[in-house]
């Protein structure tokens, strides 16, 4: 679909499409922020006001230090605080899978913001099924590293599944990319053939939701 | 009072020519305006947050200009309980007025002015210090650019009210108090000193007092079985206790305790609404709180939190993972020495674009 253009080869891919789609001078929460990454190259190379929410305490410390605004939290809760439309863009990149409840988030983060982006690792790659199939053991990939009894990604999410998920939650998709890259790796590339079988992520820019 | 106010104060570090350095720090119970550094060779100790305050500190005495005032209500050179009333040669005692943190803010406020300072870079202080902070940031907005309110709460709990009333009563039991009128006497010495103690514990936590005191005991290798300080507990807090009474003003310890217990900033700017009553103010906030605290405990910094991005403020919270209970936010922590170096830096350079 889009052409993104990799903007800073210091990030994560995935990030770097993100921040691709994001207006400048805009405000922007990251949801799971981490170290503050792209909230960082946001800030200094599109004039952007950030926020993020980070549970742990030494990413949020290292956010801090950096002087961007963060704050140490839950996302699921924090997000109540904010009063409507406090947010140009709700960025949730790569959390999504760990969300105990996905719809009442996706709707507050369309509330308190006008368009959401949300990225996460695409359960259908064909290495994943491909695993199923012949060993019978539950998948373990790049993108999804951990065993079933240790793993915090609690939800199985396919591109095709996102998109069924629209239409139950009731928000609008307004642009999607499918991606192929390892998790930390800082190049990768956007994959328009076949993308459900052969992408490693789902990004998805989304607004719309009913309240 | 009038005119007859004395504030005692420190200054560090070297005011810039545009006056866009000005880091105000407000201490807590019983602090002073010596905040970092000796005042002679003899001195034992340096002043009450070295370790956060000096050349290349979390607060950089060589980027920033640093004030530090005593307290109203003190004793430690800002008129208070223990001051001379002119009018009748002796000291107040419970003559002094009740002063509120309201009055405290307003007596360094005279001292800010009369200092030529219109724009404070930011307000730093913890506990009782921290309602200062939050006290400034209400009531001068336009004055405050950004702001670091430790352990601290926008009003006591009922647990934090309990333990400052016994340890009120502690000192209005001991006879020597003598309804505050004692200073040409014998001092309530004993009552204070278990006033400092019970507010100690309140300093600590379980998992502090177990790694630092445990069940051991102090000098000897069995119960003494009278009611001597037998264990170490005991000991450091009759210690703790006796050199308090050295340096503090039983009065003053009754005047503020009572002071935090009053505030509530809540009811006095938002009419029970922290929202609205962080509705007018404009400063950066850095919120920080500590795991074991459980005199401020992390659920009142997260609510006034919560009422400044209600109020799309931007403010930056993290929860640092200390066992030392309240005391945490006065000693070294690596941790927040970085994140008060970061905020700063990042604050200032703001304001210098």
């Amino acid at each position: 679909m889009s052409t993104a253009k990799p903007e800073n080869n210091r990030m994560r891919f995935d990030l770097q499409i993100v921040a691709s789609w994001i207006e400048p001078g805009s405000k922007v929460l990251d949801l799971g922020c981490g170290a503050g990454d792209l909230l960082s190259f946001l800030k200094e190379n599109k004039g952007v006001v950030g926020t993020g929410i980070e549970r742990i305490e030494a990413k949020v410390a290292q956010c801090i230090e950096r002087g961007l605004s963060v704050l140490q939290g839950d996302i699921n809760e924090e997000v109540f605080d904010y009063p409507d439309e406090t947010f140009d863009y709700v960025v949730l990149s790569q959390t999504l899978q760990q969300v105990y409840k996905p719809a009442e988030l996706i709707q507050s983060l369309l509330r308190i913001g006008r368009r959401g982006i949300v990225s996460f690792p695409n359960f259908s790659h064909w290495v994943i099924r491909m695993q199923l199939l012949l060993s019978g053991y539950a998948p373990i990939t790049k993108q999804l590293p951990y065993e079933w009894y240790n793993t915090p990604n609690i939800r199985v999410i396919t591109i095709k599944d996102f998109r069924k998920f629209s239409k139950e939650v009731g928000f609008e998709i307004l642009k999607e990319v499918a991606i192929d890259t390892n998790n930390h790796d800082k190049r990768g590339n956007i994959v328009e053939f076949l993308p459900t079988l052969r992408a490693g992520y789902g990004i998805f820019l989304i607004g719309g939701g009913k309240q | 009072m009038g005119s007859l106010l004395t504030i005692a104060y420190e200054t560090f570090g070297t005011l810039n020519t545009d006056k866009s350095n000005v880091i105000l720090i407000l201490h807590a119970l019983t602090g002073d305006s010596h905040v970092a550094g000796y005042y002679s060779e003899n001195e034992r100790k340096p002043g009450w947050w070295d370790i956060m305050v000096g050349p290349g500190k979390g607060i950089d005495t060589d980027k920033y200009f640093i004030i530090c005032s005593n307290i109203l209500g003190s004793c430690m050179g800002t008129t208070g309980p223990s001051s001379i009333n002119p009018k009748t040669g002796n000291s107040y005692g419970l003559g002094f007025p009740v002063v509120t943190i309201e009055d405290m803010v307003q007596a360094q406020k005279a001292l800010i002015d009369h200092l030529g300072i219109n724009r404070i870079l930011s307000v730093i202080g913890g506990s009782i210090g921290g309602m200062q902070v939050l006290e400034w940031c209400v009531r001068y907005p336009e004055m405050i650019i950004s702001a670091i309110p430790l352990a601290t709460t926008t009003k006591h709990s009922a647990l934090a009210i309990a333990f400052n009333e016994v340890a009120r009563q502690a000192i209005m039991a001991d006879p020597n108090w003598n309804n505050g009128d004692y200073y040409r006497g014998p001092k309530p010495d004993l009552g204070l000193a278990v006033a400092r103690m019970i507010g100690h514990i309140t300093y600590l936590s379980d998992e502090s007092m177990r790694h630092k005191f445990g069940r051991r005991l102090q000098d000897k290798s069995d119960f003494s079985f009278n009611f001597d300080a037998d264990f170490q507990v005991e000991s450091y807090l009759r210690y703790q206790g006796t050199k308090f009474v050295e340096r503090f003003d039983a009065n003053s310890f009754l005047y503020i305790t009572k002071a935090a217990d009053y505030y509530d900033l809540e009811n006095r700017y938002g009419n029970g609404s922290a929202v609205k009553a962080f509705s007018g103010v404009r400063a950066k906030f850095l919120v920080v709180s500590f795991t074991s605290d459980w005199l401020y405990p992390t659920y009142q910094s997260r609510a006034m939190v919560q009422a400044m991005k209600k109020n799309g403020l931007d403010v930056s919270f993290c929860e640092i993972d200390a066992e030392w209970g309240h005391d945490a936010f006065l000693l070294p922590s690596e941790r927040l020495t970085a994140l008060m170096k970061g905020f700063l830096e990042h604050v200032y350079g703001e304001t210098r674009k």
